[in-house]
């Protein structure tokens, strides 16, 4: 492994869950990725304005793009696995080329495939995924150094204009909390969170 | 009116303003013409399940939108149709021109065509073939508006009948 990956705290993802949903204060929309970004998301407390994919693996920064182009005077967020965002690498590069300035995607990255049995992704290697966001044209992308610096970055992420891409290394541990998996109304309290009628 | 000129105006007749897209021959002039609209927000995606992705998204933030894709991509968002359009109950439009038939010089585009009706029949969505000029604006915008009361999806299939096909299908049949 090389660069600036190997520099960086190895931090926990229930704990910067929690700081981040802290840090929220403008009603962001947050959209969990498969598996642990999700249970991490539950488990920091629920919001209405929470979007909890259950299956679509890779889908939660398209599926943020859109809301960003939707809305875009509300912050949004999505919260994505390594193995997730390296199955959708093209998505960073259309989010780069329509240049959502509103739109903050959170990586965690564990190296591994943690939820399907640890295997090692290619971030686990010697693949930099903020690197792959820079050559992707993202205006802004940053490793998280430690828990203070992170609380920094979501502070100030919008302050050189968006998209921005952060990546926080994070330990092996599984997400906390589970949701209910229940899709019509997920959807329809994000809907309702995020102020959309159905006409 | 071209096909196209008519379904452009059924989607914004049915306020779908954000079009997801990944390229097809017969796709250009809808394509071109969705870009140089300001009406419409124009993502072009680089797989059909991203597209399928931001669409969803921007859906469910107040932004209708539709998908355009060919055959081929559509084999690419089974799962995306599974996990997320048909369990979440979104309206996603889905537009696809038709390969793999009535002049097709690709073998493994006449495969993957014949995938496309039973994946749509085993998730039980709803989907026409859309093959001339007298029925196409009924079809389009009485089943856009069902798509939308009643938070379902739905396919359309752009047959070469309609469409024309793929120019450069008649350059290899030559
Ligand atoms: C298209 C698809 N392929 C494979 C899977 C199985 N799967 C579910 S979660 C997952 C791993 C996710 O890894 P990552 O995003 O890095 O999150 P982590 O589990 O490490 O937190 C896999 C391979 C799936 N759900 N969908």
């Amino acid at each position: 492994m090389t660069g600036e990956r190997t520099t960086v705290a190895t931090l926990n993802r229930t704990a910067l869950t929690r700081r981040l949903v802290e840090r929220l204060k403008h009603d962001e929309a947050v959209i969990g990725g498969i598996g642990n970004a999700n249970f991490d998301l539950i488990a920091a407390g629920h919001r209405a304005q929470n979007f909890y994919m259950l299956g679509s693996m890779g889908l939660a920064c398209p599926i943020a793009l859109g809301v960003a182009l939707a809305q875009p005077q509300r912050g949004v967020i999505a919260l994505e696995g390594d193995g997730s965002m390296l199955m959708m690498l093209g998505s960073l590069a259309t989010i780069a080329n329509m240049r959502p300035a509103n739109l903050t995607i959170i990586i965690w990255d564990n190296g591994i495939y943690q939820i399907t049995g640890k295997q090692a992704t290619a971030t686990g290697g010697v693949t930099d995924i903020v690197a792959l966001a820079r050559g992707a044209g993202f205006p802004r992308a940053e490793w998280v150094r430690d828990e203070a610096h992170f609380d920094i970055l979501i502070d100030r992420r919008f302050e050189a204009g968006g998209p921005v891409l952060l990546a926080a290394k994070i330990d092996d541990k599984p997400g906390k909390g589970r949701q209910a998996r229940d899709p019509p109304l997920i959807r329809r309290r994000f809907m309702e969170g995020l102020g959309a009628s159905r006409d | 009116m071209t096909w196209f000129d008519t379904l452009l105006q059924i989607l914004k007749g049915n306020k779908v303003r954000l079009i997801a897209h990944v390229p097809d021959n017969v796709l250009t002039p809808l394509i071109n013409a969705v870009a140089a609209d300001n009406y419409f927000v124009s993502v072009g995606a680089t797989r059909e399940d991203e597209a399928v992705g931001t669409a969803t998204g921007a859906y469910m933030a107040g932004l209708r939108s539709a998908v355009l894709m060919q055959t081929s991509g559509f084999a690419l968002i089974a799962n995306a149709l599974a996990s997320l359009v048909v369990p979440y109950q979104i309206p996603a439009i889905l537009v696809i021109s038709e390969r793999g038939t009535l002049g097709e010089f690709n073998i493994g585009q006449t495969l993957v065509a014949r995938t496309m009706r039973p994946t749509l029949d085993a998730l039980g969505i709803v989907h026409h073939t859309l093959t001339d000029q007298s029925t196409l604006r009924f079809i389009l915008d009485s089943s856009i508006k069902q798509a939308f009361t009643t938070q379902t999806p739905v396919a359309f299939i752009l047959s070469p009948l309609l469409t024309g096909g793929n120019p450069a299908a008649h350059a290899h049949l030559i």
